[in-house]
């Protein structure tokens, strides 16, 4: 699975784009998908973290609040998973990703 | 077992030997499945063990060359075993204490404690480094294989900064009471002899065998009888080991002739430079200081201006030196060498109250036993 990063910063000067900029980014983000495509099992983007709502489990209960699970630096964007052979096909995969931000690469549990 | 039982004549110590390798690989294939040609690799991890127990028994001392036929006798599936084994070790998903503790462990046969002996860290520590590294290598699934294409490059580069790493570490140790650890340094120029004869056609490999081995034929030469620490300048050429430099600059001048010059290949000319000039006054200055230009920019790093700024001092003169040592001040105002460097340019230019001063900085700086007492030594020179 790849995950899409960006630092809160990042995130906020990426709203801020103008049109024709931010059309071009997603093009170029639609691109990638498309020559993936064989190997892509699903991708979301998401709602920036100020949509998030938490559930918490303390001594058995859930207890649900505002905001992201942690107050990070680097908020996740969105996600990808593919099905590769190994942690270097993941990565060839992450290095070519056309947006800004960090990739995190981490293989998924399989059962 | 029996290849080893041929070579050593003991079965007591060759069986040791391969169990201890075993254990190894019984722990490592779980996570790549079996290797194509499991004895090849086998091989090189008992023969490496079965060099360090020779080394430490002198009646086993003319078997040594025996033993150590260099690592083409294999054909070319075993000879891709290893180089998959090196390239897995350093797979730069893992940390570079990682990257070296297994490739010790894994490549070069060590044991845990020799490792952490070597690296002046607990048994405890590279213990759990090895088998996080492991746990990674088999979770994060890190393939076993020789990269190609365009990662091939990135990847070479970092084998080879692992093995420099090693090399430096064995050479001169950043702290702790043994003032070198020669072993350490010979295991990191065998390791990086065997990149070099899988990887013939790579100039940077064949640039960081040459660097380790002129640095190597040097040894002798590096410390007095009272185990002091003695410069370039002042060694003995004597004693320094002219076959293995002659081999050295063999491979500095193939790797040349390839004609894609890189930083290691840059640092070999440099120290042939050194190794082959008769004495220190006789040595090419000029062809040093072009060297290190050359150097600088593919690499730039301050401290390679300051090891400039020591070759243009013997081409054009210590005036001419000291102010590209000043310009340095702020980058390399923690590094004990950039201190002394200064202080023996003010000596020369007789400035001898400032020459104390940084020598007095550059011996705050410094924990390396061998370093110090020479930098006491020059100061009691000086009052």
């Amino acid at each position: 699975m790849l995950m899409f990063c960006a630092t809160e910063q990042g995130a906020e000067e990426w709203a801020k784009l103008p049109e024709e900029v931010l059309s071009d980014s997603y093009a170029k983000i639609g691109a990638w998908f498309g020559q993936n495509s064989d190997k892509l099992v699903i991708t979301h983007q998401l709602q920036p973290p100020s949509t998030a709502t938490t559930v918490r489990f303390k001594d058995g209960q859930a207890v649900v609040s505002d905001g992201p699970f942690m107050e990070a630096k680097e908020v996740i964007g969105g996600f990808a998973v593919f099905d590769v052979a190994d942690l270097d096909a993941a990565l060839e995969l992450a290095r070519t990703w056309p947006a800004q931000g960090t990739v995190e690469v981490r293989p998924v549990v399989e059962r | 077992v029996a290849t080893l039982v041929r070579v050593l004549g003991d079965f007591a110590v060759a069986e040791e030997i391969v169990q201890e390798t075993l254990l190894v690989a019984l722990q490592r294939w779980p996570a790549d499945g079996i290797p194509n040609n499991p004895g090849a690799w086998l091989t090189t991890a008992a023969r490496r063990k079965a060099i360090d127990v020779i080394r430490r028994d002198q009646r086993y001392r003319e078997k040594l060359s025996l033993l150590d036929q260099g690592p083409l006798r294999y054909g070319p599936v075993e000879v891709d075993d290893r180089l998959r084994l090196i390239f897995t070790c350093c797979h730069p998903a893992l940390s570079r204490e990682a990257q070296v503790a297994l490739t010790l462990r894994a490549v070069a046969g060590f044991t845990t404690s020799e490792i952490a002996s070597a690296f002046l860290v607990s048994e405890s520590t590279v213990a759990q480094r090895i088998v996080r590294a492991r746990r990674k290598i088999v979770e994060a699934r890190i393939p076993y294989r020789v990269p190609e294409g365009r990662e091939a490059t990135a990847r070479l580069t970092e084998v080879l900064a692992v093995l420099y790493l090693m090399f430096n570490e064995g050479y001169l140790s950043s702290g702790g009471e043994a003032p070198a650890r020669r072993d350490l340094a010979e295991d990191a120029a065998w390791l990086a002899g065997l990149v070099a004869s899988l990887m013939p056609r790579e100039p940077e490999t064949l640039g960081l065998w040459a660097l380790m081995r002129l640095h190597l034929a040097r040894a002798d030469a590096r410390f007095d009888a009272a185990g002091n620490l003695v410069l370039l300048q002042d060694q003995n050429r004597g004693l320094w080991d002219r076959t293995e430099i002659a081999a050295a600059v063999q491979l500095v001048e193939r790797a040349g002739a390839m004609r894609r010059p890189g930083p290691y290949q840059l640092q070999a000319a440099i120290a042939a430079c050194h190794a082959e000039a008769p004495a220190w006054e006789a040595t090419d200055w000029a062809q040093v200081v072009g060297l290190y230009d050359a150097l600088l920019a593919l690499t730039p790093s301050p401290v390679v201006q300051l090891n400039r700024a020591v070759a243009l001092r013997f081409r054009s003169g210590p005036e001419a030196a000291l102010p590209e040592v000043e310009k340095l001040a702020e980058a390399l105002s923690g590094y004990h060498l950039f201190h002394s460097t200064r202080a023996e340019l003010l000596a020369a230019t007789g400035r001898a109250d400032e020459a104390a001063e940084a020598r007095r900085r550059a011996l705050e700086l410094t924990s390396n036993p061998a370093e110090r007492a020479l930098i006491e030594s020059r100061l009691m020179v000086d009052a």
